[in-house]
């Protein structure tokens, strides 16, 4: 293709949104509100994930070593626990920085513990992160039959719950997204169909006058892109402004545990560049459709 | 120039428009198609461009067999072909200059190409000087002589118009003819469908008369025959 004729499709594209006022603004609120909406569930569900995240890593199984045990006995439980296809560290505390990081787990309440000090009752652990989260429950039942080993924790019933939850929710997530996705997608190509039933004429007389099917589709096709990308501009801007607030100002007064925000830098970023190509491509997708069916020959 | 043989269409829903006709035109003759309404004077006329494709048959225009080309190649076929239609086919949103170079942009002709050529057909047909205007600000003679200067600004060697002169009032329509007159003294092939009856008398040339989807009278120089 030729640089005069490119330029032209650029220009047409741009005279033709002009042109058809009424119908781009139509198109573009259609675009708009969709990806809205997705971008919003997006960020919720990418969040939450984030979080989910977060819970899982801290998942650990804390292997408490019988105080029979010989220096070289816990050196040999720690070799044969890393051995473990799916461990991914194990970090050996000894007794009196479990005592100091209790005391101060606890705060105030702590110092009645200093008495232990003098006496700790407390064992000497090794701290086992698995590769994955899941794999804790079978990698404890095969530590509690090591050798020196007291006992074996890692909250078995929460973290099964946890899973559940986690797993549920994303499933859900990805569903809904898709779902609004084909909605988006659907009423987009739609409105986009209303405006080409409308320059029916149009193409007719490029067809009369010798215009190829790919010189028809051009300005179609980069029209669809512009109203697409015209589509995520609010988008983006109202979530961009929305979340940085909430990450500033709402983010640090709540004290759960895990709960953070996911951090402003990339991720604004991405979901930026995720809603202008999902509304490019929604355009473009819905343009190309509805040209289809008035280029047959 | 436009060769039919044994030239059969039935449409979908059983209508037989065109019934058997051999037809020869040669290049630089002017061919008025007259016939009653629904003789199929329009599928005659839009197969040569190939807006319908015949049932069976052949039909041979400006060397190319159009019932065997492939619908790519259609395109590249038309641009040896202009039309002109009873309702003008402009576009309303584009001025009298974009309406014309519409047709030269479409075949990537460079802009100063464009500006030439199309300078020179608005000439041709009186209306350099309103190159700005909207279609909708002009008479319905001059949307006309805008559709055939778009007809013609590819340089095509065959121009058929279908009823080109049915909208507009007859000292107009003397008009329009006496540009088709031009166009055809430069050499360029003619056809055209007409119910007008007063040209055909006085502006003689060849008249393919179609009746039931059959050549009812083919003569040159010929008379309209139909009462008006």
């Amino acid at each position: 293709m030729k640089l005069n004729t490119l330029q032209r499709h650029f220009r047409e594209s741009g005279k033709s949104l002009v042109r058809n006022g009424w119908m781009t603004f139509a198109s573009v609120s259609a675009v708009t509100v969709t990806l809205l909406l997705v971008g919003v569930f997006f960020v919720i569900m990418m969040n939450l994930n984030h979080i989910a995240t977060n819970v899982e890593n801290d998942v650990e199984i804390r292997v408490h070593i019988d105080p029979a045990a010989t220096v070289e006995n816990q050196k040999t439980l720690e070799a044969k626990i890393k051995k473990i296809a799916k461990v991914d560290s194990v970090v050996y505390s000894p007794k009196e920085k479990e005592l100091t990081n209790m005391i101060e787990g606890m705060g105030e309440n702590g110092e009645a513990f200093k008495l232990f000090e003098q006496d700790n009752p407390l064992r000497d652990v090794l701290v086992v992160k698995t590769k994955t989260p899941q794999d804790v429950d079978q990698v404890s039942k095969k530590i509690e039959t090591f050798e020196y080993v007291q006992s074996v924790k890692y909250g078995k019933e929460y973290v099964d719950n946890l899973f559940n939850v986690v797993n549920i929710a994303r499933n859900i997530g990805v569903v809904l997204i898709i779902g609004l996705l084909f909605t988006a997608m659907f009423l987009i190509s739609n409105t986009i169909k209303i405006t080409i039933i409308a320059r029916r004429k149009e193409i007719e007389i490029m067809r009369l006058v010798g215009a190829t099917n790919n010189f028809i589709r051009w300005p179609f096709f980069l029209e669809g892109l512009w109203l697409g990308v015209l589509g995520a501009i609010i988008p983006i801007v109202l979530i961009g402004i929305t979340y940085s607030n909430l990450f500033k100002y709402v983010s640090p007064k709540i004290n759960i545990p895990f709960f953070e925000l996911l951090p402003l830098s990339p991720f604004i970023y991405q979901i930026s560049v995720i809603l202008i190509l999902l509304g490019g491509l929604i355009g473009i997708w819905g343009s190309l459709m509805s040209v289809r069916k008035f280029l047959k020959v | 120039m436009i060769e039919m043989t044994d030239v059969y269409k039935t449409y979908s829903n059983g209508v037989v428009a065109i019934n058997g006709i051999n037809v020869k035109i040669k290049t630089g003759e002017f061919v008025y198609v007259v016939g009653p309404s629904g003789a199929g004077k329009s599928t005659f006329i839009k197969m040569m461009y190939r807006e319908e494709s015949p049932t069976n048959g052949n039909i041979i225009v400006d060397g190319v067999s159009l019932p065997k080309i492939r619908n790519t190649k259609v395109p590249l076929f038309r641009r040896n072909i202009g039309v002109v239609f009873q309702d003008f086919k402009l576009l309303p949103t584009l001025t009298v200059y974009e309406n014309v170079a519409f047709a030269m942009e479409v075949i990537e002709k460079t802009p100063e190409e464009i500006k030439k050529r199309v300078m020179e057909v608005l000439e041709l047909v009186g209306l350099k000087h309103k190159v700005r205007m909207l279609p909708t600000e002009l008479s319905g003679g001059e949307q006309q002589r805008v559709s055939i200067a778009r007809s013609i600004v590819n340089s095509p060697k065959v121009v058929i118009a279908d009823e080109p002169t049915g909208n507009l009032d007859p000292e107009t329509s003397w008009e329009i003819m006496n540009i088709f007159d031009e166009i055809n003294k430069s050499g360029t092939t003619i056809v055209m469908a007409t119910h007008n009856k007063d040209i055909v008398n006085n502006m003689k040339h060849r008249v393919i008369a179609i009746e039931s989807g059959k050549i009812a009278r083919d003569d040159l120089r010929g008379e309209y025959g139909y009462e008006a």
